[in-house]
C-alpha cells in the first residue's frame, strides 16, 4: 500500500475544529464547595439538589481515579479546569427567535438545523453547548403527547419530582470517580420522560458541543420510559481543536419500566487530538440503563471515532424478568487515540437476554481495547447472552485488546462469546481495485462492510453520518 | 490493443517472467497455456497490477497508454478486467453495493453520468440473465459462502456489468463442472464483440472448446515457447506438456 | 498454637531452610526474592490475577496441626496401566524410588544439579521469581524436584512420571527444570495425590527450555488429591521450530490453581494446550494460561473444557499476546463450560492482546448445560437418563482426552473420566 495515501489520510484535518465567538459566562478555574454552590446558585437550584451535589463532591474527594483501564495519560489537574461556562444569554430563550444568531450558526455549521420548520425528517433536538442547553426544538409537538423533552436545568425547575426520584437511581453518586465528579459539578444536559403507552413519534436528539477553552463538559442525561413506551434517542458530539486536553465526564441514565423500549444511539466525534497526539478530549463517560420492569428493553448503539481517550461502558442492568439489553459498538482509533470501551450486561431477572456486538478498528499508533462483562446472577434462570467482539488492525504500530469477563452463577444460562482479530486483506483491496474502485473507496467499502452489523442499528440519518465518519477517520490508513 | 514487449517480472528473488512478447488486436481471443509454474497466472496478475510482482524489464502498452505506470484501479477503469482464479470474499459488502461503486467509478472515468438506483437495477437485471445468477446471491456478502461455481459466475456477471475492452480470464475453468463451465463460457461469448479482446489463461484445453481462441501460446519457464492456432491446444492435449518441455530442451 | 500453611507475617513468610539456602551462587537471588516477597506480600482478594481464587485466604485458614499421615503409601494405586514409563515417586518431600538411569539422559535432584552449576543459566530465568508471590515463595521454599536434561538429538522413548504424594497434612514445595536440547524429545508426566487425614498444600514450579526443533510433552494429572490446595506453575520457553504439548487434567482437590505460560521465542513454533476440569463437591479449580507470541510465524491452539457440579467453581483465564514482531501468528483459543448444579459457578476471561497486524487470532467461550433435546433423543432409544447424561458429558469432555498423544494415558484418563461421569451423584 502506498505510504503517500496513508500520509494523506492520517494528516487529514478534523472537520469540526473551528471555534465560534460566543460570549461565555464562566466560573473561575478550580473545584471546591464554593464552586459547586456557585453553579447551583447560577442555576437557581433547590436546596436538595445542592445537597446532592455536595454529597457527591465529598465522596469524590475520597475516591481515587481508576487505573485499570488500558489507557495512559498524564495526571489530570482537576483544579485547572473551568467547571462552569455558559453561552451568555439574557435568559433561557422562549423560542428560537430569541436564540443568539451566533449559536444558531454554530449548529448550522455542524449540520444541525435548529430551525424547526426546515426539518423534514422530524428530529427533535436539544443543543448543549459548553454544558448548557441552548435550544430544544419540537417541544410543543411532543408536549401534546405528554412527552417531556427539555434541558436538565429546565426539568429541575419544572419537574423536580421526576428528577429527584430518578436521578442517581441507575448510576449512584459514588458509582465511580468520574460519575461522582459529574454528580458534583454537572451543569446541564437533557431530560426526557415518555409517558405510559406512548410511542415517541420522532427521534429525540441531543447535540453536544464544547466550545470554550479550558472547560470541562459535565452534562447529564436522564431518560425515563414509562410502561409500554418507546423512544429512540440520538446523541452527537464535537469540539474545537485545541492544544490542551479537555475533560468530558458525562452521565447518562436510562430507566425503563415494564414493556418499555429505549434505543440510545451515539455518534461520538469529539476532537481526537492531532496526528502527534497533542490535544483532544478525554472522554470519561458513565452510561447505564436499568431494565427495571419485565419485558423492558434497552439498546445501546455507539460509533466512537473521536476523543484522545475514550473510557466508556454503556451497560444494562437486566433486573426485570425477561428484559433484554443490547450493545452495538464500532470504535475506531487512529494516530495516538486510545479507547477502552465495552459494556456490562448484568443479568438479574429470569429469562433475561443480552447481545453484544463490538467491532474495533485500530490504525496508526492507537490502542483499542474492548472490555466487557457478562454477569449472570444466581436468580437469572434461563439467561442468554451472545457476544461477538472483532478487531481489525491497520498497520503494525497499533494494538487491539479484548478483556471479556464472563461470570456465571446460574446453571441454566447459555453464554456464548466469540472474538477474532484480523487485518484488512491486501487481496480484498486488490480485488476492489481490479474492478475500478480506487484504494480509498475500497478501504471505506471494506470497513463499512465489517461494521455493517452495528451501522444498520442506527437510524438512517445517523448511519449515513457514521459511515462518512468511519471513512474519513480511516481511509488509506492501511499499511 | 495490447502490446507486451520483453516483459520480465519477479516476486521476491524469484524471477518468473523472462521476456514475454505478445500482441493482442481488437476482436481477438488469445489463449495462454502452459504447465503449472510456467508463469501463466503471474502474467495475468502483472497485467492487472498486483503489487507483489516487480516488473524488472520490458513494456506493456494498452490502447496506446503505458499500462505499467497505472495503479490497478486505473487499469480497470481504462478497460482491463481480470476474472480471478480465486475470487476474494468481503464480509458485509453485498455484490450489489460493490458493483454500484465500481460501475459508477468506471462510468465517471469514461465521462458518463453515474447511474441512479433504478437504471442500475435494470442494468443488473439484464446482465444477471446472461450468467443465470440469482438476485438473492447478489444481495449477500460478496463471494462469502459462495460455491466455486457461484463465485466464477459472479466474476462473469461483473465482467458483463463493467463492460471492459480486454478481459483476462485466469483459470476460470478450474473447479467447474461441465454445466457450470458451459454457462460461464456462454456468458463470455455473448459479451464478445469486434472491438473487444480476451486473454484466456488455462491449464487445460477443455475451456477452449467453448471459448474458441484465434491464437494459442504456450508458456514455459516464463517465456512463450510456441504459438499457433486453435489446433495447438488440441495437440498439447494429446501430447502433454512434456512434449513442449522436450522440444524446448532439444 | 496452630501452624498455618503460609505465614503471611512478612518476617517469616512461612519460609525456612529451602534448598536454595545451600547453593551459594544463588544467594543474591534468594535475598532479592525474599525482600520482594516481604514487600509485596501474598495477593489479596483485590488482586486481578487472584480475583476469583482467594488462595492467600485459603492458606491462612488452613491449619496443618494434628493431622496424621497413613505412613504407608501404595505406589501401585497411582500407576497408569500399560504405560511403560520411568517412575519417580515422592511421598511428602522424600524420594521413595531409585533415580532412573537412562542412557544419555540426566535426571538428578535439582539441588544437586544447581550446586554443580548445571541448569544455573535457566533456573529462575524462565519463570521470574518476582512475577508472582507464590512463585517467589516456591523459589525460597522448594526442597525437592528434578533437573532433567535431554541432550541434543536424543529422543526419550519412555515418558518420565513424577508422582507427588502428600501423606497427611503437609506443606511442601517442589521445583523442576527441564532442558530439552536441539532435536531432542521427551514427555514428562506429573501426577498429584494425597492420602491420610487433613489438608495439604503443594506448590510446584516447573521451568522448561525447549531448544530448536525439539519437542516437549507435559502432563499434569490432578486426580486423587482430596483436601489439597495446590499452586502449580509451569512456564516453558520455546526456540525456533520447537513444539510443546501441554495437558492439564483436574479431577479433584480442594483448591487448585494452575498457571501455565508458553513463551514462543522462536519462529515456526507450535504449541498445543489442552485442559479438562471436572469438578464436584466444593472443589475450586482455576486455570490461568498465557501464550506469548514473541516472534513471527508461530501457531498456538488452546482448548480447555470444564464441567462443574455441586458447589464447585471453575475459573479460566486465557491470555494470548501477539508482540509487535510476531507477524503471521495464528493463535486460537476455546473455553467451553457446563454447569450441572444450581450452586456451581464459572468465571471465564479469555483475553487477546495484539500488537501485530498480520495475524489470525480468535477466541471463543461458552457456558451452558446438557442439551436437553439430545438427552431426550437418547432416552427415547431406551437409554436410561443417567447413562445418557454420562454419554453426553463424556462426548463434551472427550475432546480433550482424544488429544492425548500417549495411548495408555489416554485410556487411563478416558476410564477415570467416564467412571466419574457414570456415578449418579455427579
Amino acid at each position: 500500500m502506498s505510504k503517500d495515501i496513508i500520509e494523506e489520510f492520517t494528516s487529514r484535518e478534523y472537520e469540526h475544529g473551528w471555534t465560534t465567538n460566543i460570549e461565555v459566562d464562566a466560573a473561575p478555574k478550580g473545584l471546591n464547595e464554593e464552586i459547586i454552590r456557585f453553579i447551583s446558585a447560577k442555576k437557581n437550584e433547590p436546596e436538595w439538589l445542592l445537597e446532592w451535589r455536595l454529597k457527591a463532591y465529598r465522596q469524590w474527594t475520597r475516591m481515587k481515579e481508576p487505573t485499570w483501564p488500558n489507557v495512559k495519560y498524564p495526571p489530570i489537574d482537576y483544579q485547572d479546569i473551568i467547571y462552569y461556562a455558559a453561552p451568555k444569554q439574557k435568559a433561557r430563550p422562549e423560542s428560537l427567535e430569541d436564540v443568539d444568531p451566533e449559536l444558531l450558526k454554530t449548529f448550522e455549521k455542524l449540520g444541525i438545523s435548529l430551525v424547526e420548520q426546515k426539518r423534514l425528517t422530524g428530529v427533535a433536538v436539544d443543543a448543549v453547548i459548553d454544558s448548557v442547553s441552548v435550544a430544544t426544538t419540537f417541544k410543543e409537538t411532543l408536549a401534546e403527547l405528554g412527552i417531556i423533552f427539555c434541558s436538565f436545568s429546565e426539568a429541575v425547575q419544572k419537574h423536580p419530582d421526576l428528577v429527584r426520584k430518578y436521578m442517581g437511581s441507575v448510576v449512584p453518586v459514588n458509582d465511580n470517580y468520574f460519575a461522582a465528579l459529574n454528580s458534583a459539578v454537572f451543569t446541564d444536559g437533557s431530560f426526557c420522560y415518555i409517558p405510559k403507552g406512548v410511542r415517541c413519534p420522532m427521534e429525540l436528539s441531543t447535540y453536544f458541543r464544547i466550545n470554550a477553552a479550558n472547560t470541562g463538559q459535565f452534562e447529564r442525561t436522564l431518560i425515563i420510559a414509562d410502561e409500554g413506551s418507546y423512544v429512540s434517542y440520538l446523541e452527537g458530539c464535537t469540539a474545537p481543536m485545541r492544544d490542551e486536553h479537555q475533560l468530558h465526564a458525562a452521565v447518562v441514565e436510562i430507566y425503563a419500566m415494564k414493556n418499555a423500549h429505549v434505543k440510545y444511539s451515539t455518534v461520538q466525534n469529539w476532537y481526537p487530538g492531532d496526528k502527534e497526539g497533542k490535544g483532544g478530549i478525554y472522554n470519561f463517560v458513565t452510561k447505564r440503563g436499568l431494565c427495571a420492569g419485565e419485558h423492558s428493553k434497552i439498546s445501546w448503539t455507539q460509533v466512537e471515532t473521536g476523543s484522545a481517550i475514550t473510557w466508556k461502558y454503556p451497560s444494562c442492568i437486566l433486573k426485570g424478568d425477561y428484559s433484554s439489553g443490547e450493545f452495538y459498538s464500532v470504535a475506531v482509533t487512529n494516530n495516538y487515540q486510545q479507547a477502552d470501551t465495552g459494556t456490562k450486561m448484568i443479568h438479574i431477572g429470569k429469562g433475561t437476554r443480552s447481545r453484544i456486538v463490538s467491532k474495533g478498528i485500530s490504525a496508526g499508533h492507537s490502542q483499542n481495547s474492548y472490555r466487557g462483562q457478562v454477569h449472570v446472577l444466581k436468580r437469572a434462570e434461563g439467561a442468554r447472552n451472545f457476544s461477538q467482539c472483532d478487531s481489525l488492525l491497520m498497520g503494525d504500530k497499533c494494538g487491539a485488546h479484548t478483556f471479556p469477563y464472563i461470570d456465571v452463577e446460574n446453571n441454566t444460562a447459555h453464554i456464548e462469546h466469540e472474538a477474532t482479530t484480523s487485518k484488512i486483506g491486501e487481496d480484498q483491496i486488490f480485488y476492489c481495485q481490479q474492478r475500478g474502485i480506487d484504494e480509498e473507496s475500497a478501504v471505506a467499502l471494506i470497513v463499512n462492510g465489517y461494521a455493517r452489523e452495528v451501522l444498520k442499528q442506527l437510524p438512517m440519518e445517523f448511519a449515513v453520518e457514521a459511515q462518512k465518519l468511519l471513512a474519513l477517520t480511516l481511509e488509506g490508513s492501511v499499511g | 490493443m495490447l502490446s507486451i514487449k520483453n516483459l520480465c517480472a519477479k516476486i521476491g528473488d524469484n524471477q518468473i517472467l523472462n521476456g514475454i512478447d505478445l500482441e493482442v488486436k481488437p476482436g481477438e481471443i488469445h489463449a495462454i497455456m502452459g504447465p503449472n509454474g510456467s508463469g501463466k497466472s503471474t502474467l495475468a496478475s502483472v497485467l492487472a497490477g498486483r503489487e507483489e510482482f516487480e516488473v524488472t524489464d520490458g513494456s506493456v502498452e494498452f490502447l496506446g497508454k503505458d499500462l505499467l505506470a497505472m495503479s490497478p484501479d486505473e487499469r480497470a477503469r481504462e478497460g482491463i478486467f481480470m476474472a480471478f482464479q480465486y475470487p476474494v470474499e468481503i464480509p458485509g459488502v453485498s455484490t450489489v453495493n460493490f458493483m454500484k461503486t465500481a460501475v459508477n467509478q468506471v462510468r465517471t472515468h469514461r465521462g458518463l453520468p453515474a447511474l441512479d438506483a433504478v437504471s442500475f437495477l435494470s442494468l443488473m437485471k439484464e446482465k444477471m440473465k446472461l450468467v443465470d445468477i440469482d438476485q438473492s446471491l447478489l444481495n449477500r456478502s460478496l463471494n462469502e459462502g459462495f460455491s466455486g461455481g457461484e463465485k466464477k459466475r459472479n466474476e462473469i456477471f461483473q465482467l458483463a456489468m463493467l463492460d471492459p475492452r480486454l478481459a483476462i480470464l485466469d483459470e476460470t475453468d478450474s473447479g467447474l463442472d461441465i454445466d457450470a463451465l458451459r454457462i460461464v463460457a456462454d456468458g463470455v461469448n455473448k459479451l464478445m464483440t469486434k472491438d473487444k479482446s480476451i486473454i484466456v489463461v488455462t491449464h487445460y484445453q477443455r475451456l477452449l472448446e467453448y471459448i474458441v481462441p484465434d491464437f494459442v501460446h504456450v508458456l514455459y519457464k516464463g517465456k512463450i515457447v510456441k504459438s499457433g492456432g486453435k489446433e495447438l491446444a488440441l495437440e498439447l492435449e494429446a501430447k502433454g506438456y512434456d512434449w513442449v518441455k522436450d522440444s524446448v530442451a532439444a | 498454637m496452630t501452624t498455618n500453611a503460609i505465614d503471611t507475617n512478612p518476617t517469616l513468610l512461612g519460609v525456612s531452610s529451602g534448598a536454595i539456602d545451600s547453593i551459594p551462587s544463588l544467594a543474591t537471588l534468594r535475598d532479592e526474592t525474599f525482600r520482594h516477597l516481604q514487600e509485596v506480600g501474598f495477593p489479596g482478594p483485590k488482586n486481578e490475577e487472584y480475583k476469583y481464587t482467594p488462595l492467600t485466604r485459603a492458606l491462612e485458614k488452613l491449619s496443618l496441626d494434628d493431622q496424621e499421615g497413613t505412613g504407608t503409601v501404595n505406589l501401585a494405586d497411582y500407576a497408569i496401566p500399560d504405560l511403560d514409563a520411568t517412575v519417580v515417586a515422592f511421598v511428602n518431600e522424600k524420594c521413595v524410588t531409585s533415580l532412573p538411569e537412562t542412557e544419555g539422559l540426566i535426571v538428578k535432584p535439582l539441588q544437586e544439579a544447581l550446586s554443580e552449576g548445571k541448569g544455573i543459566n535457566h533456573f529462575a530465568k524462565i519463570v521470574d521469581a518476582q512475577s508472582d508471590a507464590f512463585v517467589a515463595w516456591n523459589t525460597l521454599a522448594w526442597t525437592y524436584g528434578f533437573y532433567i536434561e535431554v541432550p541434543a538429538g536424543k529422543t526419550l522413548t519412555k515418558p518420565l512420571v513424577i508422582l507427588h504424594v502428600s501423606d497427611g497434612a503437609v506443606r511442601k514445595a517442589a521445583r523442576n527444570l527441564i532442558v530439552v536440547g536441539r532435536n531432542a524429545q521427551c514427555t514428562v508426566i506429573q501426577m498429584f495425590a494425597s492420602t491420610g487425614k487433613g489438608a495439604s498444600y503443594v506448590n510446584v514450579v516447573t521451568e522448561g527450555f525447549v531448544d530448536e526443533n525439539a519437542r516437549l510433552d507435559l502432563y499434569a494429572i490432578q486426580a486423587d488429591m482430596p483436601g489439597q490446595i495446590q499452586f502449580n506453575q509451569t512456564r516453558v520457553l520455546q526456540k525456533d521450530n520447537s513444539r510443546v504439548n501441554s495437558y492439564a487434567f483436574t479431577l479433584g482437590g480442594k483448591l487448585v490453581r494452575n498457571n501455565l505460560a508458553l513463551a514462543l521465542d522462536g519462529q515456526g513454533c507450535e504449541s498445543h494446550m489442552y485442559g479438562l476440569y471436572l469438578l464436584n463437591g466444593d472443589t475450586h479449580a482455576d486455570n490461568h494460561t498465557v501464550v506469548d507470541h514473541i516472534k513471527p510465524n508461530s501457531f498456538s491452539n488452546e482448548l480447555y473444557k470444564g464441567i462443574m457440579d455441586d458447589t464447585s467453581r471453575g475459573v479460566f483465564n486465557g491470555k494470548i499476546y501477539v508482540r509487535p514482531n510476531a507477524q503471521k501468528t495464528n493463535a486460537f483459543q476455546s473455553n467451553r463450560n457446563i454447569l450441572l448444579s444450581t450452586d456451581a459457578k464459572v468465571n471465564t476471561k479469555p483475553q487477546l492482546e495484539i500488537w501485530a497486524d498480520d495475524v489470525k487470532c480468535s477466541h471463543g467461550c461458552t457456558t451452558g448445560q446438557i442439551d436437553e433435546d439430545a438427552l431426550f433423543y437418547l432416552m427415547a432409544r431406551g437409554i436410561p437418563r443417567s447413562t445418557a447424561r454420562a454419554m453426553l458429558l463424556y462426548a463434551f469432555a472427550g475432546e480433550t482426552i482424544d488429544a492425548v498423544s500417549l495411548p495408555p494415558v489416554q485410556q487411563y484418563l478416558a476410564q477415570r473420566v467416564s467412571q466419574r461421569l457414570q456415578r449418579n451423584d455427579f
